[in-house]
């Protein structure tokens, strides 16, 4: 029903989305991963309580979560230019997408690891582990299945977020639909996006939760 | 030299509402290869105890030796190093749920860096030891309390400790499970020498597996000596509660409804076989007179026949007096019971 030239412009759109989601996923997580770990670390029931780290981290994910993504999305917007050399694009999109997802990272991450028992915590002290052998041997492996369920829930976010950047030329399927779909009444078209995202959203879903599933064995 | 000694043990926790003494002024010495019970009610600070004979808590003042270290004295890594050389079991077991039975028990020797191959044969020798061979695969939620306490028994012995802390590991059990941990316990500690330290709040499990115990009350150890001993005499009020159990307060109930008068209350204990003998049916044919039998509890523990028995006594004093005489007589131990237990 639509031209070659369509398709073909919606399967790069669809190529830059899973780009962008999963890079900003994947350096959201390296960013992420290791705030959330020290939150959970810092915290006055953590295994080294620290006020001072834990506060400093609070403070600047609250700040950094509370901006909405658009208006992040446009301060950003020197720092986007030199990182990447341009303001627009999908690869411009992945900046502020990570500087966004990062904290938000951070604090699904540190709710999972809280999670853990902590009787097993101690059990593994009592045998003589050190701190970081409780973070990488026990924390992070009792929480696995939390924190692949977070992740899915954050690569969905992500996803969302990378289609609002397609208002300021973010490029990828919100892009399109902002373009066709707004710009140029083609109704269509957006339509056919939007179901495109929804589709690319239950199969990040649908793959998360089939691992989450996977590496549960406390049941 | 004993193996454990404490020296003036305090614990406090500082809080908002104020401080909370956990622990005051504990003196206690636990010799190589005792079976040592640490028996309290629930808020008597034992859990506090036994966390800092491996120092997962510090003590506020006070020094602990362990095999003529002082624990306080010890770097952060050293620290460490002593943990690895002291085992402990849970309530709730605690073990890593999302790693199968033979990771878990490989756990401590792949934190000393073990070898992975060397770790898994030690770690299967282990099981067999807990009889779980074929479970190595399985995961903790596949097996029940008991196996897991296995489990859990078989990851505290896998560094080859010296000393195995035990921290009310049989009360999510149930009795016949209790049981066989318990003799699984003393089965390690007979074959391996390891000196075992049990906490727990039941008589029954103090007298079925440890030789020596301690009773806790409110922080400081109330009475401490050899469990058969204690056991026939308590001599602090704490012992009492915990030994007469829960059958003086039901005799209190009965008393105060006053469906009953009692002239006395002796508790006598059987030891040896003498609850083998129908003492109390002959003392009755003897004197021709009637006694009250308000708690019984016998078993046999440890293959010899061991109980306690609450009497009440007729009212005529001298009789009373007789009566006594007649049981001390007969090789058991008699003690006025009295109202406040």
């Amino acid at each position: 029903m639509f031209e070659l030239q369509t398709i073909n412009m919606l399967l790069e759109g669809i190529r830059d989305t899973v780009y962008m989601t999963l890079t900003s996923t994947l350096a959201g997580y390296a960013l992420g991963l290791p705030i959330g770990v020290i939150l959970a670390v810092t915290d006055k029931d953590g295994i080294r309580p620290n006020r001072i780290i834990y506060r400093i981290l609070d403070v600047i994910s609250n700040i950094l979560r509370s901006i909405p993504f658009l208006i992040l999305l446009i301060v950003l917007i020197p720092f986007t230019r030199f990182v990447v050399g341009k303001s627009y694009g999908s690869s411009a999109t992945v900046v502020p997408l990570v500087i966004c997802a990062a904290p938000y990272i951070g604090r699904l991450v540190e709710s999972s690891l809280k999670e853990v028992d902590k009787g097993v915590i101690e059990a593994a002290r009592s045998m003589g582990a050190s701190d970081l052998d409780i973070i990488f041997r026990v924390m992070l492996v009792e929480a696995r299945t939390s924190l692949v369920t977070g992740a899915t829930i954050a690569l969905g976010t992500i996803l969302g977020y990378s289609a609002m950047a397609g208002t300021v030329g973010g490029g990828g399927l919100g892009d399109i639909a902002v373009r066709y779909g707004y710009y140029r009444y083609q109704t269509d078209i957006m339509v056919v996006t939007v179901l495109l995202i929804i589709i690319l959203f239950q199969i990040f879903q649908t793959i998360g939760m089939k691992i989450a599933k996977k590496v549960e064995k406390r049941k | 030299m004993a193996l454990i000694e404490l020296h003036g043990v305090s614990k406090t926790y500082k809080q908002p509402e104020g401080s909370v003494h956990a622990l005051k002024n504990v003196d206690l010495q636990i010799e190589k290869s005792d079976i040592f019970g640490i028996i309290g009610m629930s808020g008597a600070g034992k859990s506090t105890l036994v966390r800092c004979l491996n120092f997962l808590e510090r003590p506020t003042e006070g020094e602990i030796l362990i095999d003529g270290k002082n624990l306080a004295d010890l770097s952060e890594k050293e620290l460490r190093k002593q943990r690895s050389e002291t085992g402990m079991i849970f309530q709730h077991f605690n073990l890593l749920m999302q790693k199968n039975v033979i990771s878990n028990v490989c756990f401590p020797l792949r934190l000393l860096k073990v070898k992975r191959k060397e770790a898994e044969q030690r770690a299967l020798d282990l099981l067999k030891l807990v009889g779980l061979e074929d479970k190595a695969k399985a995961y903790p939620a596949q097996l029940s309390g008991g196996q897991k306490q296995r489990v859990a028994i078989a990851r505290a012995l896998a560094s080859s400790p010296k000393i195995l802390l035990c921290d009310e590991a049989t009360s999510a059990l149930d009795p016949q499970t209790t049981e066989s941990i318990l003799q699984l316990l003393k089965e390690i500690n007979r074959e391996m020498g390891i000196t075992i330290v049990i906490i727990t709040h039941q008589m029954s499990v103090v007298q079925e597996a440890c030789n020596k115990v301690a009773i806790i009350e409110d922080g400081q150890v109330a009475e401490t000596g050899e469990v058969e001993k204690i056991f026939n005499a308590p001599q602090s009020k704490a012992g009492r509660r915990l030994i007469y159990g829960e059958g003086s307060e039901a005799i209190r109930k009965m008393e105060s409804s006053n469906k009953m008068s009692v002239g006395k209350k002796v508790r006598i204990v059987f030891t040896r076989n003498s609850s083998f003998e129908p003492v109390i049916a002959n003392m009755i044919l003897h004197f021709r007179t009637p006694v009250n039998i308000l708690r019984a509890n016998t078993g046999n523990i440890g293959g010899v026949a061991k109980g306690d028995m609450i009497l009440g006594l007729p009212e005529d004093i001298r009789l009373q007096e007789e009566m006594e005489q007649y049981l001390q007589d007969h090789g058991l131990e008699v003690q006025e019971v009295e109202k406040d237990v």
